[in-house]
């Protein structure tokens, strides 16, 4: 147990976000979060990483109740890459990535270091000197995706670390794309926990080991994607008849619609 | 758009303003060569009207100038920080309408005794000034903070309400005012340092020292909140607790420049942006960079104002908005180009 949601609800001005969610993200393992829009997934995200509090229920980070956690100790072990970030001041790559050494006390010769290695690790080397505010969307998302990494480029004396995105690829080609999946599944295999919010569930499919669906704000399925994804739940969720085969190449449950 | 880099700034603004200063030393109504001011600072040669001159009047007024720019650039790029607004100055909390309404009152009321009440040495006028910018401040913040924390959007907007509110005080106040009221009222508003003191002086110092002193602390947190507030608390700011500091202190530096210089407009809004556009927003750089060049324009600017009308001065309000806006106005024309 790393990351645990006990039984959470969230109640805002009159709407049930999120209905008796109970949810545990492991060390090791990557975990995505499917589901139509307004079905809860960033209210989930944002009770997890302790921007809302939720109104019933507890959320738990290595053990502790998340509130415990000093905020430096707490962005330390966690990582949260935003859907949009609004930067509009002339900040150079180099710099945004640098942020994300705030939590620690590194120096600067090591943080200068891990910045550039982040960097190129999103294949956005070539950015180092850019101006944020000139870069593409594409651009904007792999720096700041470099930033959250950048914050767990080493491993923390207080605990299993985790990565939240939400849509980290929403604004990237096929070969960024990839490029993230390969990323979120190096990290895995480092035994950091990564959770994700996708909208692509081929995507979700060929990366996660586990899968869950949301809907109306309660859990409708969590499991392997073979378990989750398949044709009658698809339908019942997304209101869409698709046919669901197996990819080629992976096995992976595929989609089709 | 290409980048300075930020320590070469700052150490050329550091060889700058000394220079700049001493030249100020040299000019105004009575012309001093710069061997009679060094000759009076070892005591060795000169009148004793020539050292009233440099040291009861010219000093203490250079010094203002340097303290109440450093302080109102430096919380110029912590209010535009905070607010992610390159275009946001002090004035935005509300310190400066509050601090306007506070000085008409004390004019308009204490009528006679302006001249002679005093608290500490101080005007009533600085005192009422004083008062009233920090209880603008203390409402704009009270009515931005729920209990999720202070909305900066609402700050914002709250700030435009208490300037309006206090736009309309000042009229009220103005309207029932006779000729000579009007006159030091619409004088206060262009801001002046004629009347700077050696008190004047330690207090303006002691303000510009603490902000500089604990500004850096927070200038990271200021980096962070430029990618929006969850993502600094993500980073592990408390963001709460910094944006109260900083509105404390910048209601604080700016309440005392007013006080003191009456509204200087502009080198808070102008100094940090500029700064900005030549060596990037990192406030670590930023704040003491902007600070050091709001000090340089504003006794570029108050030496002016010494001079240009001999043996009259001009309030020096006038010749920093007369220098700032020709500034502005190009540097506006630049960016439509880049874009």
């Amino acid at each position: 147990m790393t990351m645990l949601a006990d039984n959470i609800s969230l109640h805002l001005s009159g709407f049930d976000l999120l209905r008796n969610v109970s949810i545990e993200i492991e060390a090791g393992k990557v975990t995505a979060i499917v589901g139509p829009n307004g079905a809860g997934k960033s209210s989930l995200l944002k009770v997890l990483t302790g921007e809302m509090e939720p109104t019933n229920g507890a959320v738990f980070l290595n053990q502790q109740p998340l509130h415990h956690w000093e905020l430096e100790q707490k962005a330390q072990m966690l990582a949260v890459l935003p859907q949009h970030t609004l930067l509009n001041f002339p900040f150079t790559a180099d710099e945004v990535v640098g942020l994300g050494r705030i939590p620690h006390q590194t120096g600067s010769a090591k943080d200068a270091q891990i910045v550039s290695e982040a960097l190129e690790l999103v294949d956005a080397s070539y950015l180092q000197k850019r101006f944020y505010t000139q870069m593409s969307g594409g651009e904007k998302q792999r720096v700041q995706l470099a930033r959250v990494l950048a914050q767990i480029w080493q491993p923390s004396a207080l605990g299993e670390q985790f990565l939240v995105l939400d849509e980290p690829t929403s604004a990237f080609d096929l070969s960024h794309q990839k490029l993230t999946l390969d990323i979120v599944r190096n990290l895995a295999s480092r035994g950091i926990a990564v959770v994700m919010v996708l909208h692509d569930l081929n995507l979700a499919a060929r990366c996660a080991d586990n899968l869950v669906v949301f809907n109306g704000g309660v859990i409708e399925a969590s499991g392997s994607p073979e378990d989750v994804l398949t044709e009658p739940l698809i339908e019942k969720v997304f209101g869409v008849k698709v046919t669901v085969a197996q990819h080629p190449v992976t096995n992976r449950p595929l989609v089709i619609s | 758009m290409r980048r300075f880099s930020a320590s070469g700034l700052i150490w050329a603004l550091a060889i700058i303003l000394p220079v700049v200063s001493l030249l100020s030393m040299t000019l105004g109504t009575v012309s001093i060569s710069l061997g009679e001011l060094l000759g009076a600072a070892s005591h060795q040669v000169g009148s004793n009207q020539v050292d009233t001159i440099l040291f009861d009047i010219r000093l203490p007024r250079i010094l203002l100038a340097i303290f109440v720019g450093a302080v109102l650039s430096s919380t110029g790029a912590v209010m535009q920080g905070l607010f992610r607004n390159p275009l946001a100055d002090p004035s935005l909390i509300g310190v400066s309408s509050g601090a306007s309404v506070g000085a008409s009152l004390m004019i308009v009321s204490a009528g006679g005794l302006i001249q002679t009440g005093a608290l500490l040495g101080l005007s009533l006028v600085a005192v009422g000034a004083f008062v009233g910018g920090f209880v603008a401040t203390l409402l704009v913040y009270r009515l931005a903070t729920s209990g999720i924390g202070t909305s900066v959007t609402t700050m914002l907007l709250a700030g435009i309400a208490i300037a309006a509110l206090a736009g309309a005080l000042n009229s009220l106040l103005s309207y029932f005012s006779d000729n000579d009221m009007l006159r030091q009222i619409s004088l206060w508003q262009m801001g002046n340092l004629s009347g700077a003191s050696w008190t004047k002086v330690t207090i303006m110092a002691s303000v510009a020292l603490l902000l500089m002193s604990l500004f850096p602390r927070d200038s990271r947190a200021l980096n962070a909140l430029l990618l929006g507030e969850s993502e600094a608390r993500h980073l592990g700011v408390d963001v709460q607790a910094v944006k109260r500091r900083l509105i404390i202190l910048t209601a604080l530096g700016v309440g005392v420049c007013v006080a003191l210089a009456g509204l200087v407009g502009f080198v808070g809004l102008i100094i940090p942006h500029m700064v900005r556009l030549a060596i990037g927003p990192d406030h670590r750089w930023l704040i003491p960079a902007s600070a050091l060049a709001g000090a340089t324009l504003l006794v570029v600017a108050d030496t002016l104002a010494r001079i240009v009308v001999v043996p009259a001065e001009l309030p020096t309000g006038i010749l920093t908005a007369l220098l700032g806006a020709p500034f502005f106005v190009a540097l506006l024309l630049q960016q439509r180009k880049e874009i």
